[in-house]
């Protein structure tokens, strides 16, 4: 019966096909496959080089806010300002070097300070007055949308901020933020990197460190995590904190792509985050998922979105692919897991 | 098998406890040595779990005398009970179900190898200790990677004992580790305390069934309504004397219906390997 170090024989036969079944992003690339086959066929343009590029920065731009949204959700929880934070990190980068300094990157560092701040507003609050994280970022959100436009509005006179591309900093900020190169007759956005960089990191910090144990443990049950002497406060405090990064780093890229900044943007973004986690197999309830989930959940959705208009359908149409996809990750997610713990 | 040259690990003398006018505890002695179980056995409401708390540390008693290893103690929090050795194995478990076995042994404890931002779990160690740990309990498991809620409740209730034990428990307080599990399971359960005790702990087994407090237990402590209703030694009283004195009168014949059932499936415990979940079972 000792069978420590050997191969068990109650486990041989099914071993890799179990495995695979049991990854929580298998749903999400069956699902992105789907996909990809389907608009092969239903637009001819969608299999070009070119294409391809398009599809992955607009895969990416989703993707930087969805991996920790991911690594929140698998905590246990949401984050609904998500999306107006990333407006809220572009304007302040953008208001403070233009009112206070001559040189952008003062400003850049401002905004990654205010931010981070934000993010530990949010996770201070929740694991204070322990309401749910939906009414805790409700708030949060509200706030800054009411933020982002009142402030704009009174100091630069309308809803976009006034340029700042003749500044000091200005190059050197779009080079780390919003460059672009050229490989063969294909460009590729510097927000890809960003992008694969933080799935890599995310996924070593979910599935190699401590932090990563901690995070599954208090979505999956915070209280055994608390009786076992895992830092809960901090682990949530962190996640918020970890989505207020990307949500700056994403706003930087806005802000460095495009010169000015429209002060409405960013709201309903959260809920493409969300919905990438999810189709990437985060469970709603927490506990469970991965990072190259939502880096998976985000590729389907720049599939979709860019494949709507290569088939040169009506972009109205995208709003129902994406959530009759939601739904079909969601089932199939549940119907994989189920298979998988079946024993 | 009591060990008398040494103090005892955990000795509670005269404790009492009250929420406000309320006496929830009064007058009660407990002692566990080293490589000895005691069970505290008692009703719903007679005591036993504001008992496990002053040994836990989540609560401090109001009056009596609480020494471990022969010094008087109050124990501020349950972190000073761990400090202390004593490890405290609640119904719940503190298991997370979707964590794999091994995150779940070391949960909060978890060991690292590399520098700096190369900093990371020491996977190999993990899995491989969880592994060695749960055999040398006489737990075999399939594989220490599956989701921690896919074990019997049994098996799970080993993995929690286990852990204490691997993270250097002197004193292992269980709490009903029987209460939800069947006739079988218990058994198995009962076998994993047993071996706890083998390896040098002292363990206190609280449980409202006197029939598994009678199979492993060596003193037995018995609580009616805050107070004590008896103290025995394992040689001082038989099953059925213990049964008598937990329930009176009308309860007992009920009581002693349900018993012989357990009497029978007692002694025929499964092995290891057993997968009582699903049904299953190995020969």
């Amino acid at each position: 019966m000792s069978t420590a170090g050997a191969v068990d024989e109650r486990l041989a036969p099914t071993s890799l096909f179990r495995r695979l079944l049991g990854r929580p992003e298998l749903g999400a690339v069956v699902g992105a496959a789907a996909v990809f086959v389907f608009f092969s066929f239903a637009a001819p343009s969608f299999l070009q080089a070119s294409s391809l590029s398009t599809i992955l920065y607009s895969a990416s731009t989703i993707g930087i806010m969805a991996v920790p949204v991911a690594l929140l959700m698998i905590g246990g929880e949401f984050d609904l300002s998500a999306g107006v934070m990333v407006t809220t990190s572009a304007l302040l980068s953008s208001m403070f070097s233009y009112q206070m300094t001559a040189n952008v990157w003062v400003g850049v560092g401002v905004s990654l300070l205010v931010t981070l701040a934000i993010g530990f507003f949010n996770g201070f609050m929740l694991t204070r007055t322990k309401l749910p994280s939906f009414i805790i970022t409700l708030g949060t959100f509200l706030m800054l949308t009411g933020l982002n436009l009142g402030f704009t509005k009174l100091i630069s006179g309308s809803v976009s901020t006034k340029t700042i591309a003749d500044m000091e900093g200005f190059s050197s900020a779009r080079a780390l933020f919003a460059s672009q190169w050229n490989v063969g007759s294909v460009t590729l956005k510097v927000t890809i990197l960003w992008w694969l960089a933080l799935v890599a990191v995310a996924t070593w910090i979910l599935l190699r460190t401590r932090a990563g144990n901690w995070i599954f443990a208090v979505g999956g049950g915070a209280d055994a995590a608390r009786a076992t002497g895992v830092p809960v406060v901090k682990t949530r405090i962190g996640l918020y904190m970890g989505v207020a990064l990307c949500a700056w780093i994403s706003g930087q890229h806005i802000l460095f792509s495009f010169d000015v900044v429209q002060s409405g943007e960013g709201v309903g973004n959260e809920f493409l985050y969300i919905i990438a986690a999810v189709i990437g197999g985060c469970l709603m309830t927490g506990g469970y998922g991965s990072a190259i989930g939502s880096a998976v959940g985000a590729f389907i959705f720049g599939m979709t979105s860019n494949g709507i208009v290569y088939a040169q359908w009506n972009p109205d149409w995208f709003k129902f692919f994406l959530g009759a996809m939601l739904l079909l990750a969601t089932l199939l997610n549940a119907w994989v897991r189920k298979r998988a713990e079946a024993k | 098998m009591t060990v008398t040259d040494t103090p005892a690990l955990v000795k509670l003398t005269d404790v009492s406890k009250f929420y406000g006018n309320i006496r929830a505890l009064q007058g009660v002695s407990l002692e566990v040595s080293a490589g000895e179980i005691t069970c505290v056995l008692g009703d719903n409401g007679a005591g036993k779990s504001t008992l496990i708390k002053i040994i836990a540390g989540l609560h401090r008693h109001d009056a009596g005398s609480f020494e471990i290893e022969g010094e008087e103690t109050v124990l501020a929090n349950p972190r000073a009970a761990l400090d202390h050795g004593i490890a405290t194995v609640y119904q719940d478990l503190a298991v997370v179900p979707l964590m794999p076995v091994w995150r779940n042994f070391f949960l909060g404890s978890e060991p690292t190898k590399g520098r700096g931002p190369f900093r990371r779990l020491d996977v190999e160690l993990m899995r491989e200790t969880t592994r060695a740990e749960l055999l040398r309990m006489g737990i075999d498991l399939r594989d220490v990677d599956q989701p921690i809620g896919t074990l019997s409740g049994g098996e799970r209730q080993c993995v929690a004992i286990a852990r204490a034990v691997h993270f250097g428990a002197k004193v292992l307080v269980l709490d009903e580790p029987t209460a939800a599990l069947g006739v079988k399971q218990s058994g198995v359960v009962l076998k994993y305390v047993a071996a706890a005790r083998d390896a040098g702990l002292g363990v206190v087994l609280i449980t409202h069934n006197p029939h598994h407090a009678h199979l492993v237990g060596d003193r037995f402590v018995l609580l009616k309504r805050g107070t004590m209703a008896g103290s025995h030694t394992r040689d001082s009283i038989t099953l059925d004397e213990l049964t008598r004195q937990m329930a009176g009168g009308s309860e007992l014949d009920e009581l002693s219906h349900e018993l012989e059932r357990v009497a029978e499936s007692g002694p025929d415990r499964p092995s290891g390997t057993a997968d009582t979940a699903s049904g299953t079972t190995a020969p």
